[in-house]
């Protein structure tokens, strides 16, 4: 049964929320700019209440059950940080409140960028980006900065493998490089023989995700960032996989020049069903100027008796503001809180666990689903969704299945180098019965496409709502529930 | 797959029919059938514009993907077929009745490097699906 | 601490691997890179990293002790109860963005009903899911003119009375396109530049035209005439809101704004220090193809039950990838929501009484500084609830005296307007008492005389 619009369950004259009547003199509105009509809904609280109640309990999440998507890291979602974010200390701040009286809040943002500097081995850190994507395109633009500054302007490629997330290209293209595909080779890797062709001194950069999209940890990343380097290149490192790197390996160690974090992936900020995220980006030494900003620095320093006096400051030759503000401050405290807890041991933890957990749900899948690239995969690993002795079933009917065993699905038809595509990433959150019950229901799924296809064609059956006429709402294009023509 | 023998093709599955000095080009039945259920179409030139081989003449767009029309020839656009714009399930249903744009060629050698039907036939199978 | 598990759980666990301990899950990492020792403090409990961060949260000022009439981007609103009780639901907060549609109805239809209100508030015809913010959906809007027009235009009209930020973040995001010249806003420039005097700038050449209503000043005008002269030059129009003001005053779309964008933090989303917000982003009809970010779009099953899913997600970068307009992925999801059920439990009713709250005490505000010697309130014409106050003294010096009286003073103009020194913003919101305006206008008058 479909839950109505917030238009649809609106009364004429019903009243939410109250406001007290004004306690100063009412002054004219200003003539023949005044509002006629306000097609917003009426409704009481108790309807809006139990609407969007209703509404959460259509939807699949973290708390409910297992989401492994593959390089979004569904882990879990710490009720602190929920507190903690919300400590009125911290909410009821103005972003433009003068420095000395948000002391607290610049004193944690400084920390951040610190513990972000230290997990990365990098040399700066700014938190102004608010989502990956937007850290790539900082990134990209410190690149470019980077090159023009050094008289470098021909240099108009950037080299994205063929196995990366859209954003990377995407974004390469939003900040005028061509983009160049460089392909993997048979275990994965970046094909080096055709990375070597393909540098010169027109190739601004690469951008590349380690452990990559496969879930693998690039096993000539030397070599790569050697080759690029070597052309006078640039190295993005797209962190979205930095799950399996904390503790483990530090990308500014290996050579990496900048690199996003996703606060929303690795440091356990909700995914808030699409957004908001973060997305600080780290830079080495020689990039330090180029950050985007203002970002916090140390205006005085302290003492054995007093705290230092923070501020913010644009780097010397910023490549500009790219948000408003400072930053998704809410998750940089969330992310704050969740480093906090952990602790230097605790970071290895993570990554090993995450691994672990991978490595476990590969080997017990292995034998019923063909696995591309064998060998150890890092926190997340692919599987082909498709049986040569089960015609017509395909990964998108595997993932409606898992509906019906009440599992999110794995995420399908990425990377575009797999051949109907299953990304699994469990994160360390997840206890081992989980994982077991989760590789259990795929190898029933992947008998049923043997036995009864038909369920899994017809999947999935338990959900609010079955699979839904994609053509149609695009053809038809209803993007809004209510028009004025209809009072 | 249909591959009418009287048409050229391009690399980049526009077909082409050539009328003394004009090009009408459309999409194949391979190209349509990998996008599936079309659902925007968009030109990306004018009439009277000058186009080079390899530029883009239109947008089309399908739920799983978006692709560019390529030409496959260069010269001067003299027509646009305003009414795929609205009628775009032409595409999928009769790919070949269905034309996007007329091209004056300013190289009419840019024809002959096309592929005909047989070696576009050999070029669809060796790309699988 | 979140991991759950227990020795003997992994020790089962690497046997089914076939591997003896978790340092050989590592072993593609070179060796002179592996295991680094991480200089971080050591680890707290729950409680610990509780009590150790409302220390430090106590150490700032918050407008729950300060009395705040700070705007300029970011407004001090009373925020419902039910707002937070909703967001906080964990199939709200921990869902992913909703690819899987038949596991994620909930957000699809929440965001659904947000691009309704969206459309509804702003008076036009489609919205997206929401932007980063109002300064990167006024650069998207930059990026989508520029490829509307396929680069044959190559200028942009500002108006100095756009928010400085905004006009920083689309110079940023439009420096990569080459010989795009950017005008209006020149620091020589007056900033209360009138839209007439910008109109001239507008030509053949020109992709976009950007304002804001009310401007950042707090000033508001009809733009029709202006809307106008800008199609007649066949370029696009850009209005910059403020959604609260919206419930008040007449739509951009009346006015036959192209693109509306705005901040949409006013709309239940506390302060939180900048972030995170909420990016309004709203078109005509024809525009919908080139918008950046998701749409959700009404749809059946095969019973015919009415659902929601994203679609024309050909535009995006996971599809279009090289050729995708934008590279947005995340968005303000959660955000969007907060706005839609506070729209909703405000609805048509509450939302005008807090634009009229806002408006009247403004007003009131602004009637009595305008009293006090030394102080002239620069705006004449009409304003919604922010003005510019000329004071006698540089703004910070007053700020400093308003902060030991209890007050969070307005924005100091001159740090981003080289002609305004010694000029302040305020802003009046509904959680300004009379009470308070008065102790204002009482302390302002204390500091000219003492």
């Amino acid at each position: 049964m479909a839950e109505p619009t917030i238009y649809e369950i609106s009364s004429e004259g019903r009243i939410g929320v109250r406001f007290p009547e004004p306690d100063v003199p009412r002054t004219d509105l200003p003539a023949g700019l005044e509002r006629t009509t306000l097609p917003l809904p009426e409704v009481s609280e108790l309807d809006v209440v139990r609407h969007f109640t209703h509404l959460s309990q259509l939807n699949f999440s973290i708390d409910g059950g297992l989401y492994p998507l593959g390089s979004c890291t569904m882990k879990y979602n710490p009720k602190i940080n929920e507190d903690i974010a919300r400590l009125p200390g911290f909410a009821f701040t103005h972003p433009l409140q003068p420095a000395e009286t948000v002391q607290g809040n610049l004193a944690l943002m400084y920390e951040l960028q610190e513990y972000l500097k230290e997990i990365s081995g990098l040399a700066a850190v700014s938190l102004q980006p608010a989502a990956g994507a937007h850290g790539e395109f900082t990134g990209v633009m410190i690149i470019k900065a980077y090159h023009d500054a050094n008289g470098q302007t021909h240099r108009t490629k950037m080299l994205v493998p063929d196995s990366a997330h859209g954003t990377n290209p995407a974004t390469s293209a939003m900040r005028g490089y061509e983009v160049v595909s460089v392909p993997s080779d048979s275990r994965g890797n970046i094909d080096l023989a055709a990375l070597k062709e393909l540098c010169s001194d027109t190739v601004a950069g690469l951008m590349l995700t380690n452990p990559n999209t496969l879930g693998l940890f690039e096993e000539h990343v030397v070599e790569v960032l050697d080759l690029i380097h070597g052309c006078g290149g640039l190295v993005y490192g797209d962190g979205a996989n930095l799950n399996a790197l904390l503790g483990v390996a530090r990308p500014g160690d290996i050579g990496f020049d900048v690199m996003h974090f996703n606060l929303h992936k690795t440091f356990s900020t909700p995914h808030g069903g699409g957004g908001p995220g973060s997305g600080p980006v780290g830079v080495a030494e020689h990039l330090v100027d180029f950050l985007p900003g203002p970002n916090v620095v140390i205006a005085e320093e302290g003492s054995e008796d007093e705290a230092p006096l923070f501020d913010l400051a644009m780097p010397a030759q910023s490549i500009g503001r790219v948000k408003s503000f400072h930053g998704h401050f809410g998750m940089i405290l969330r992310a704050f809180t969740y480093i906090s807890m952990y602790g230097a041991e605790g970071m290895r933890q993570i990554a090993e666990h995450a691994v672990l957990n991978a490595n476990y749900l590969l080997a017990k899948l292995h034998k019923t689903y063909h696995v591309p690239y064998d060998r150890i995969c890092m926190h997340e690993f692919v599987m082909e969704g498709v049986f040569e002795d089960a015609p017509g079933v395909h990964a998108l009917d595997i993932a409606k299945r898992l509906m019906d065993y009440k599992f999110h699905p794995p995420t399908n038809y990425f990377p575009l180098i797999v051949h109907e595509a299953l990304m699994i990433e469990p994160t360390e959150t997840e206890n081992k019965q989980t994982l077991d019950q989760f590789a259990e229901a795929l190898i029933k799924i992947a008998e049923e496409a043997h036995t009864q296809p038909d369920l899994l064609h017809s999947a999935p059956h338990i959900t609010p709502i079955g699979r839904l006429d994609e053509v149609k709402a695009a053809k038809e294009l209803v993007l809004c529930c209510w028009y004025p023509e209809q009072d | 797959m249909n591959i009418p023998g009287d048409l050229k093709y391009a690399k980049t599955d526009e077909w082409v029919k050539v009328d003394g000095n004009v090009a009408t080009i459309g999409i194949t039945d391979y190209a349509q059938s990998q996008l599936s259920d079309i659902v925007y179409f968009e030109f990306k030139v004018d009439p009277g514009e000058s186009v080079k081989k390899g530029g883009t003449a239109a947008t089309v767009e399908s739920v799983k993907a978006a692709s560019d029309i390529i030409f496959p020839v260069s010269g001067k656009v003299v027509e646009l077929n305003d009414a795929v714009a609205d009628e775009f399930e032409g595409i999928n249903s009769k790919p070949y009745e269905t034309w996007f744009l007329k091209v004056e060629l300013s190289n009419p050698a840019d024809v002959d490097a096309l592929m005909d039907a047989a070696e576009y036939e050999k070029y669809c199978e060796e790309r699988g699906h | 601490m979140f991991i759950p598990h227990t020795d003997s759980e992994r020790e089962e666990m690497l046997k089914e691997i076939g591997i003896g301990s978790l340092d050989e899950l590592f072993t593609a990492v070179p060796k002179e890179f592996r295991f680094p020792k991480l200089n971080l403090p050591p680890a707290l409990t729950e409680m610990e990293v509780l009590a150790e961060l409302t220390e430090l949260s106590s150490v700032n000022e918050s407008t729950r002790e300060l009395m705040c009439f700070l705007g300029a981007g970011a407004y001090n609103h009373y925020i419902p109860a039910a707002v937070d009780a909703i967001i906080q639901r964990g199939e709200f907060l921990t869902a992913y963005t909703p690819y899987q549609p038949e596991v994620s109805q909930g957000t699809l239809q929440a965001i659904f009903e947000y691009q309704s209100l969206i459309a509804l508030l702003t008076g036009m015809e489609v919205s997206n899911a929401s932007h980063y913010d109002g300064a990167t959906a006024a650069a998207e809007a930059a990026v989508l003119a520029y490829h509307h027009f396929r680069g044959k235009r190559s200028r942009i009209v500002l108006s100095p009375a756009v928010n400085p930020q905004y006009r920083a973040v689309l110079r940023t995001y439009m420096s990569g396109y080459a010989g795009l010249e950017i005008v209006g806003d020149e620091a020589a420039n007056s900033p209360f530049t009138t839209i007439e005097e910008l109109a001239k700038l507008v030509d053949v050449n020109t992709s976009l035209v950007v304002v804001q209503y009310p401007d950042f000043f707090g000033r508001i005008q009809d733009l029709t005439a202006f809307a106008q002269k800008v199609h007649e030059a066949g370029a696009l129009l850009t209005v910059v809101i403020n959604p609260t003001a919206l419930a008040l005053l007449k739509t951009p779309g009346e006015f036959g704004a192209d693109i509306v964008v705005g901040e949409g933090q006013p709309l239940g989303i506390p302060m939180s220090f900048g972030g995170p917000y909420l990016g309004l982003f709203a078109t005509k009809k024809e525009l919908v193809r080139k918008i950046a970010g998701r749409l959700v779009g009404e749809t059946e099953d095969a019973n015919g039950q009415r659902g929601y899913v994203l679609t024309l997600t050909a535009r995006e970068q996971h599809i279009r990838r090289e050729k995708a307009t934008s590279n947005i992925c995340t968005n303000q999801g959660l955000m969007a929501l907060a706005s839609a059920v506070y729209l909703s439990l405000l609805g048509k009713h509450g939302l005008r009484q807090v634009a009229e709250l806002c408006y009247h005490k403004a007003h009131y505000a602004a009637e009595k500084i305008g009293q006090i010697a030394g102080f002239e309130v620069h705006t004449d014409g009409p304003f919604f609830h922010e003005f510019v106050v000329k004071t006698p003294a540089p703004v910070a010096d007053i700020n400093l005296h308003l902060l030991d009286h209890g007050i969070l003073g307005g924005y100091d103009l001159g740090k981003d307007y080289p002609g305004l020194e010694n000029h302040m913003l305020i802003a009046v919101t509904e959680m300004n008492t009379r009470e308070e305006i008065d102790t204002l206008c009482e302390v302002l008058q204390e500091y000219n005389h003492g």
